[in-house]
Order: structure tokens, then sequence, then C-alpha cells
């Protein structure tokens, strides 16, 4: 005889069968990105389509380079800065701010805080036409300022930062500081910014992310001359007559950079998604 | 405990020494900015940047879309004349019918699924969990550009992988991009690749906040698995798939990187314009046509009505049907 809670939790290998079965389907275009990627052009017409990968790797992804129409390079260099750059700056603002929210007292606050709060359910895409006018009067018409400026702060990196810095800092600690004569600025810099270090990785990740990740305003703003990489991408998939193989190999390689980093840090970024998620 | 600007000073009982005092008395005043002001410092830059490059432009939308607005030059008011000309604008109601169709096809069965998945990831003695989080999240990691290229790949009409397998049940090969249902399914399914395993864990963070003990006491009443699953789990969730529905609202009206690659480039998406979504629709007017940027602001204007529209309807039917 079974208790009560040992049929509650108990977990039927029909689970596992779906959970594995959701995984694979998860995994396997990763795979086929690989397959078609690593595959030499004559073969992937092939039916019945390969299924494993092939030697030719290096021949397409060589073609990548050598596609002067879709500055592959450029491209990733591009992805590299804008990336790093909006990530620092997401975590250091978001983290200043945040810290502001949780720990000081000044007058407005929660008005301020219930403001961005609000920003954060506000569709961007929705100032899109204007803001590619205002681009074209600052003169950052495909510059990089174009696609870094704008993403300079999120109110989603605010108000993760304030959540975590009103739980895991003790005002003891800042109070602490006061009294050794530091500047607030001095607090948030020894004091604050090492004990929200969890929390602004998984920010940092999850910003890095997004920002590599972004296609449509890069899209609109930089030519296929100064791309970033998911631009460079779309200009290679266009062509006329379209070289799979070199595709997928230029696709593979803008995305195991980010799978290895989530390979890496996953447990953390699900984690924060999860967390994330409880409290909004 | 509360912090405040008495903290930091010296107690009364030891005055500082005379010669000191106006170093003192400055150092004090400098203490007492710092904690008075500095806080707004720190804010600033989220209040700035954000206002100047993500509020200005939506009331800038706003503006635009009353005037008859050439991105080179004219600018002439016209009142509300861009909106009464979206509401003949067949080519508007055609993204708008695209725009609900593909956000069905994706919206409902994805969320069906991660409902479902989170239910599995949820039993306490699964193993390999973080295994399965991972793995049902990793299609998330990827760029959308990359997926409409592989899917795109995958969709292809003489030597795509799901061609060759309908091959298999007989079916003849499907002209995906062709026509506007199976250019819906295809799109859909990159959607619902992509975000079945986000929502499945926000579900799931959901699930795991319900009290424990409600579960053990239904089972000691004898409650099945499944009936805890719709008295106890599923009413107990509905913030979280409210929360849910309203992030894929958002998104799906938003829809365009997946059609628009999908189209190869195409704008107008499919030589029928069989899946122009809304937001390529937007793309169109106010950014590849520069003189009617004013009418594609009004259908940006339009884009988020529809959004806060559709996310009410939900809402309330949410609320109501989980009751």
């Amino acid at each position: 005889m079974i208790s009560a809670s040992q049929r509650l939790w108990r977990t039927s290998p029909l689970t596992y069968v779906a959970l594995v079965l959701a995984a694979l389907l998860s995994i396997y275009p990763f795979y086929y990105m690989m397959v078609i990627g690593s595959r030499s052009l004559d073969n992937i017409n092939d039916v019945p389509p390969p299924l494993t990968p092939g030697g030719a790797f290096g021949d397409n992804f060589g073609r990548v380079l050598d596609n002067d129409a879709a500055n592959f390079l450029t491209g990733m260099m591009n992805s590299i800065i804008v990336s790093s750059v909006v990530t620092l700056s997401v975590v250091l603002t978001g983290s200043l701010a945040g810290f502001a929210f949780a720990k000081l007292k000044f007058r407005g606050s929660n008005a301020l805080l219930l403001a961005i709060i609000v920003t954060m359910m506000i569709p961007t895409q929705m100032g899109l036409i204007p803001l590619w006018g205002m681009m074209q009067d600052l003169g950052w018409y495909d510059t990089l300022y174009a696609v870094t400026v704008p993403f300079l702060v999120t109110a989603f990196g605010v108000f993760m930062m304030r959540q975590y810095a009103s739980q895991a800092i003790s005002d003891e600690l800042i109070e602490a500081g006061r009294v050794d004569g530091a500047s607030t600025f001095r607090i948030y810099w020894s004091i604050v910014l090492p004990a929200l270090r969890p929390a602004a990785g998984v920010l940092g990740l999850l910003t890095f992310m997004e920002t590599w990740n972004s296609f449509l305003w890069p899209y609109a703003i930089l030519t296929p001359e100064n791309p970033t990489l998911q631009v460079s991408l779309s200009f290679l998939s266009y062509a006329y007559y379209t070289d799979y193989s070199q595709v997928f190999a230029a696709t593979a390689v803008g995305t195991i950079p980010l799978v290895i980093v989530f390979l890496v840090f996953g447990r953390q970024i699900i984690g924060g998604i999860m967390e994330g998620a409880v409290k909004s | 405990m509360s912090l405040s600007a008495t903290t930091a000073r010296p107690s009364p009982a030891a005055p500082p020494p005379p010669d000191d005092s106006s170093r003192r008395r400055r150092g004090k005043l400098l203490n007492r900015l710092d904690v008075k002001y500095s806080p707004y410092l720190y804010i600033a830059p989220f209040f700035l940047i954000f206002g100047a490059f993500g509020l200005y432009p939506m009331m800038r939308t706003a503006w635009m879309s009353l005037h008859d607005w050439d991105m080179i030059g004219d600018h002439t008011f016209i009142g509300f004349d861009n909106y009464t000309r979206l509401v003949s604008d067949e080519y508007f109601w055609n993204a708008l019918v695209n725009t609900f169709g593909i956000f069905a096809l994706s919206t409902i069965p994805q969320l069906l699924l991660a409902l479902f998945l989170a239910n599995l990831l949820n039993r306490t003695f699964l193993r390999a969990k973080t295994f399965f989080r991972m793995a049902i999240f990793m299609p998330n990691v990827v760029s959308v550009a990359a997926v409409a290229i592989v899917f795109g790949m995958l969709f292809q009409r003489e030597f795509g992988l799901f061609n060759w397998l309908l091959s298999f049940v007989g079916v003849d090969p499907v002209d995906w991009d062709g026509h506007r249902w199976s250019s819906w399914m295809a799109i859909s399914s990159m959607v619902n690749w992509r975000w079945t395993g986000y929502n499945t864990l926000i579900l799931l963070a959901g699930m795991q906040a319900i009290p424990k003990d409600l579960y053990e006491a239904a089972a000691i009443d004898g409650a099945s698995p499944w009936r805890q699953f719709w008295q106890i789990t599923l009413p107990m969730l509905k913030p979280t798939f409210i929360f849910v529905v309203i992030l894929s609202t958002i998104g799906g009206m938003q829809l365009f990187t997946e059609p628009l690659l999908f189209a190869n480039g195409n704008i107008i998406g499919g030589n029928q314009r069989e899946f122009q979504t809304l937001a390529m629709y937007m793309y169109e007017m106010g950014i590849v046509n520069l003189n009617t940027a004013g009418y594609g602001a009004a259908v940006a204007w339009a884009i988020f009505m529809i959004i806060i529209l559709v996310s009410l309807f939900n809402f309330l039917l949410v609320r109501r049907s989980a009751k």
C-alpha cells in the first residue's frame, strides 16, 4: 500500500518520455545547424536530407569570410563591442539606481520607481519611426552609437537590482559605512556593488544575450557595410542563390558563443529568470 | 531600521576642537548634500536616456501620426486623417488578420504545451531537473535571425526536412511560403520553438510558489493528480498565467523578424502579402517609404491600442475562466 504522499510525488516513466522528447525537439535545430554547416554544398540537397555532420565546416566558413557582401567579421566585431558596452552600462546604471531605490531615502522615490515599472510595459517598437528620424538628425545613422546609446539603461535592470539589493544588503552595513565617513558613492562602490555581484552577473548575462541577438533596430539603422552579426546573417541568407552550407556555418559560429555561455552559466540564468517571474 | 542624515553625525557629547570647526562644518554640509541629493544622480541616467530614446520617440509617434509627415521635409497637420485612412486600408486589415492568425497559432498551443511541461517539471522527485530545464530553455538563447534562417531551410519546398517527412504519410510537398495557412504555420512553429521553454520556466516558477501542503491535504482526501492540477494548480497559477499571456500578446502583436526572414527580406511578406504582419506594415510605411512616415506612425499607435485591447480581453478571459 502506497501512502498518500508517495502517490503524490511519484514520477511516472511517461513523464520522462515526454520530457526527453521535448528536450530533443529543443536541441535538434542546433544539431541540424551543425549538420548543414559541415556538409559540402552538393550533398545538402540530397533526398533523404543528411542527418549526420560532414567534414566541410572549414571550407564553408572560409566562404563566409571571403563573402564581401556579408561583412561577417565586421559584424562579429561590432556585436562584441556593442554587447559589451551595453552590458557594462546596464549593470552599472541598474545597480546604482537599484541601490538608490532600495537603500536610500529621497523625496518621490516611490513615484519614480513606479514610473520605471510602468515603462517596462511599453513596447519600445512603438517609437521606432521617430527614433529612426532622430538618428538621422544626430548623424548617427549607420554608426554604432545608434545601436548602443538608446540601450545603455533598462527598466528591467533597475527593477531587478532593486529587488536584490533590498534583500541582500542590510541597512546596518550601510550605516557602518556612513559612520566610517564614507560618501554615498563610496558606499555603493566598496560595499553595495560587491554584494550585488550574483544578481549583477545574471543581469549581465541576460543583457548580453539580448543585445547580441537583437535584430529589428540594427537592421533598420545599419547598412550591410557596417552590420551587427545578426544583420550580417540576414544578408547572407537573402542571397539570390542561397549557399546554405555557408549560411549555416556562419549561423553556427554566431550562435556557439552564446550556447557555451549558456552551458556554463545556465543554472544561474534560469534561476534569475524564474526568480524574476515570481516577483513581477 | 531607517537611515537618516543624523546617523553619520558625531555624538554631541564630544564637541570638536574649535580650531577644526570650519572644516568640519563644511564636511558636514557636504555630507548632508550627499545624503540628500546624490540619490537623484544615481537614478538620473535611467531617466535621461530612457526619456530621450524611449519615451520621447513614443510621444513623437503620436504627434507624427496627426501629420502628413515626410521624413525628408514636409509636415502638414491633418488631424485624424491617417487613422480614418487606416480603417479603409485593405493592406492594414490584411496585416491585422495575418498577425492574429499567427498569434493564435503560436500562443494557444505554446501555452498549453508550456503548462503541460511545467507540470511535469514540477514533480518533486524528478531526476535530472536542471538538465531538462536547460534543454527546454535553450532555444531562447539563439537569436531570432538564426531561428528564422534554420527554419527557413527546414521549410524549403524541394529539399526541406518537413516536406521530406510529410512524404512518408503521402502528403505532397507543401509550398510553405506560397499560401496563407502554410506560411502562418511555418512562422508560428518558429515562435513556438523559441518561446515554449521560456514560458514553461515562468509557469514552473509560479507553480513552485504554491504551498506544498495544499497538495498533501488534497492527496489525503483522495484527489487524483489530475484533479489536483485542475483544482489547485490552475487557480493558484492565475496571476502567473495572466503575466505570461500578456507577455505573449505584446510579443505576438509585434512579430517582425520571423516573417521578414521567412520572406527573404521582402517587407510585404510573400508575393500576395500572405504573411505580412502589422509590425512589417508599420516598417514598410514608416521606414521603407519615408514619405509616409506619418501614416506609419498611425499604424504604430494602432498596434499599441490593439495590444492594450487584446491584453485586457485576455486578462478578463483568464480571470473568469480560471475561477
